[in-house]
């Protein structure tokens, strides 16, 4: 499921005195990590070197690496904005060990043809394990379902229409049904598109104020409720996309209870940020589902704290700059993540005590991996070093000239931010040194 | 010429802090909508001679860009520019390079690149006075940015209700319609508010956004409501809302029915505004357009002072003083 460039010759060496946290393993203690070919040989104090390259951790954090469950690669069709190589290095920069790419790309990936020949693309390209999602309906035109089954061996990581809803009420629930077969998660874009038709930004006291025709938080929730209704009803799982609304963390929480195996996921921006940043008028703050209310943001906090949420998600989006260089109106949605996921995060939750580091770590790792079935990294003997060293004391400058990434649409541009990737290794090699 | 001098540089009171742009009301505060209808008082009074042209803003040029059609702001922008003796250029949308593709951002370096002392910009999307302010070195004044703005249309409804009632400080004003679709009404909230005026919403539901009393102003669905008003300000129920599976009234009958200004719902003595053009026998009775409490072309007179004050600002940074208002010299 998951594809990375070929030929990587595993790497060895000793981080010293980092602070190693791991919280699913139950890790936090300040030690040395030894990886030999690319596996966790040994943790604990005073390791022998063996040799390899010893890189001080002292004053850092070691933790299992992160997992992006929701980037758009662009490819094909968009190379302009980001490719498997640019987006895989931006990726490694931000600390991650693995990402999943979703499929609106031109053409859609809906077809086994289209996947086979991401995937050898991968293996020439990626700089760090990179997945891909296939689409659930064909063109994702919402109408015919895609042959799951040969979608899955073929190495689809799971499915969605994400950028677009699945309208249909029916459609979905013989998507439920059928995607079982495929043992491959179905991951929902809720929107339902006459709510929030020509929506620019979240419907409230911001919007009525500054004319945008209004996206209001329903037009999420009420598609919310209808799949977790047909997912409890096919006794089906599902896994919810970058919720926005607090209606919809209160039907999720209230689902899950029910025990319908609902994950989902939640962007930095929409965990930092609210509506009443569009006040800007920049481009960079418009992305679909809109940045909501306070109260919204509160709800989102919360449910990621107490695991209804369980994932971070950047849902990063490069676009090109001439594309957003118009007024906000005109721009498309969506915003880069991938390069400041942690630092804005450990910046606007961590450092104020709104939510604790371990927290953090863990539903930005081990929690996507979990959705979607894949093997969470972690800090044991044995393991794969997929492994991130943070410096939760630097303090940096997001500049557009240093993103990997293609496209520069980030939020954060100017923003000084606390918390920086130090090292990443991902399947058992170094990826990102800074 | 001499006396120009003078005007630009000496004489002037202490400079408030410089103005790039008008692009919102909440740009402003009391103090700059009191020296701008100070200064719209003053070319008031200048047009009321025989020789109406001022040298104030000669050599200065204005560039009217409108990207939407528009018959009196665009007028009333072009002529107030030549009364202060600016040179001024017009470009509308249709004709221009604009319908070959090319983007705001690119006709805004191209203007740019003429050096304009103000560009004077009607758009259809939020955001665009904006973006033309960041990629040109002019002053941009906001003639319509989509459903946001419109400042200049609220200043001279404030010159207007001020020149009638003789303040603006306790004015009740009722603004009736549709709020949702309205850049006039956003923009008067906020003004008549700033200035300490009462604003209460009337209209159907569908057509009040939701959230709009955080911007300081009463909501009714009830044409009842506008009795207690001073002021009854009708916005333009605009057609085109009333598309096919719009659904925001029913129907246009209905909405004239429940919400038309008519002689039956106004007392004598409340005057009556309309930002125009307006639909007679749809949001305003023709006999109310027609009364004598109608301020309707009193308005558009306002405008052209308005804008003259807007100009005149934004190009020398302070209040008028009183000799520009003497006819210096002809142009």
């Amino acid at each position: 499921m998951l594809y990375v460039k070929a030929g990587r010759t595993p790497d060895d060496l000793v981080v010293r005195g980092a602070r190693v946290l791991d919280p699913v393993e139950g890790l936090d203690a300040v030690c040395d990590v030894r990886v030999d070919g690319g596996t966790i040989s040994a943790i604990g104090a005073g390791l022998d070197a063996n040799g390899h390259r010893v890189i001080d951790g002292a004053g850092l954090v070691l933790a299992p690496a992160f997992v992006d469950p929701h980037v758009h690669l662009r490819v094909p069709g968009g190379e302009d904005e980001e490719t498997i190589s640019s987006g895989t290095a931006a990726a490694a920069a931000g600390g991650y060990c693995a990402i999943l790419a979703m499929p609106n790309t031109d053409p859609v990936v809906d077809s086994a043809a289209v996947l086979g020949s991401l995937i050898e693309d991968a293996q020439r390209e990626a700089e760090i394990p990179v997945g891909f999602l296939a689409a659930i309906t064909r063109g994702q035109e919402g109408a015919e379902l895609t042959e799951m089954v040969e979608l899955a061996e073929q190495g689809a990581a799971g499915f969605t229409d994400d950028g677009r809803p699945l309208v249909a009420p029916a459609l979905m629930r013989r998507a439920l049904q059928y995607h079982g077969i495929a043992g491959r998660r179905l991951a929902l874009h809720c929107e339902e598109p006459t709510l929030s038709k020509g929506g620019q930004m979240h419907e409230g006291a911001v919007s009525a104020e500054l004319g945008f025709t209004g996206y209001p938080s329903v037009a999420e929730s009420v598609m919310v409720e209808r799949d977790l209704s047909l997912a409890a009803y096919e006794g089906q799982p599902l896994h919810l996309l970058h919720l926005s609304a607090r209606e919809s963390v209160d039907a999720l929480r209230a689902a899950q209870a029910k025990g319908v195996a609902a994950t989902a996921e939640v962007t930095p921006h929409h965990l930092c940020l609210t509506d009443e940043a569009v006040r800007t008028l920049d481009s960079n703050v418009k992305m679909n589902p809109p940045l909501r209310s306070a109260d919204d943001r509160t709800a989102l906090i919360e449910g990621l704290r107490d695991g209804t949420i369980g994932s971070v998600a950047t849902d990063h989006a490069p676009h090109a700059r001439h594309e957003k260089e118009v007024p906000f109106e005109a721009a498309p949605f969506g915003v880069t993540g991938l390069e400041t996921a942690f630092a804005a995060l450990y910046t606007n939750l961590v450092e104020p005590g709104i939510l604790s580091l371990e927290i953090l770590l863990e539903r930005m790792s081990a929690g996507p991996a979990r959705a979607y079935g894949l093997e969470p990294p972690k800090i044991a003997v044995g393991a794969q070093a997929n492994l991130v060293l943070l410096d939760t004391a630097a303090t940096w400058r997001v500049e557009e000239a240093a993103f990997r990434s293609r496209s520069a649409n980030s939020w954060l541009l100017g923003h000084h931010l606390t918390g920086q990737v130090r090292l990443t290794a991902a399947a058992g090699r170094v990826a990102f040194e800074e | 010429m001499g006396e120009i001098h003078v005007m630009r540089e000496g004489f002037l009171p202490p400079k408030p802090p410089p103005r790039r742009h008008l692009i919102s009301i909440g740009d402003l505060e009391r103090d700059d909508v009191e020296r701008l209808l100070a200064t719209a008082g003053s070319f008031s009074r200048s047009l009321e001679r025989e020789v109406k042209k001022l040298p104030t803003l000669r050599g200065f040029t204005v560039v009217n860009v409108f990207y939407e059609s528009s018959t009196r702001t665009s007028s009333s922008f072009e002529l107030a520019a030549k009364r202060l003796s600016a040179d001024t250029m017009s470009i509308k949308a249709a004709g221009s390079s604009v319908d070959k593709g090319e983007s705001l951002k690119d006709t805004a370096l191209t203007l740019g690149a003429y050096d304009p002392d103000v560009i004077v910009l009607r758009h259809p999307q939020i955001g665009a006075p904006e973006l033309v302010a960041r990629y040109t070195g002019a002053h941009i004044v906001n003639a319509g940015d989509g459903k946001h703005q419109h400042p200049t249309q609220a200043l001279l409804d404030l010159y207007t209700i001020r020149e009638e009632l003789g303040r603006l400080e306790g004015v009740h004003v009722a603004i009736v319609g549709d709020v949702l679709h309205s850049r006039v009404a956003r923009s008067n909230i906020q003004a008549l508010a700033l200035m300490g005026a009462k604003v209460m919403l009337v209209g159907p539901p569908p057509l009040i956004p939701r959230g709009i009393e955080a911007m300081g102003c009463e909501v009714s669905h009830d044409i009842g409501a506008i009795e207690a008003a001073d002021v009854v300000y009708v916005l333009r129920m605009q057609r085109e809302r009333m598309a096919e599976g719009a659904n925001y009234v029913p129907s246009l009958r209905e909405y004239t029915a429940r919400w038309g200004v008519t002689p039956e719902r106004i007392r004598p003595g409340q005057k009556v505004m309309h930002p125009g053009p307006m639909n007679r026998g749809v949001e305003i009775d023709p006999r109310v357009a027609d009364a004598a409490d109608a301020l309707i072309e009193t308005q558009v007179r306002a405008g052209l002072v308005v804008r003259m004050a807007v100009l005149y600002d934004l190009l020398t940074t302070g209040p008028v003083p009183v000799a520009a208002a003497e006819p210096l010299e002809v142009a």
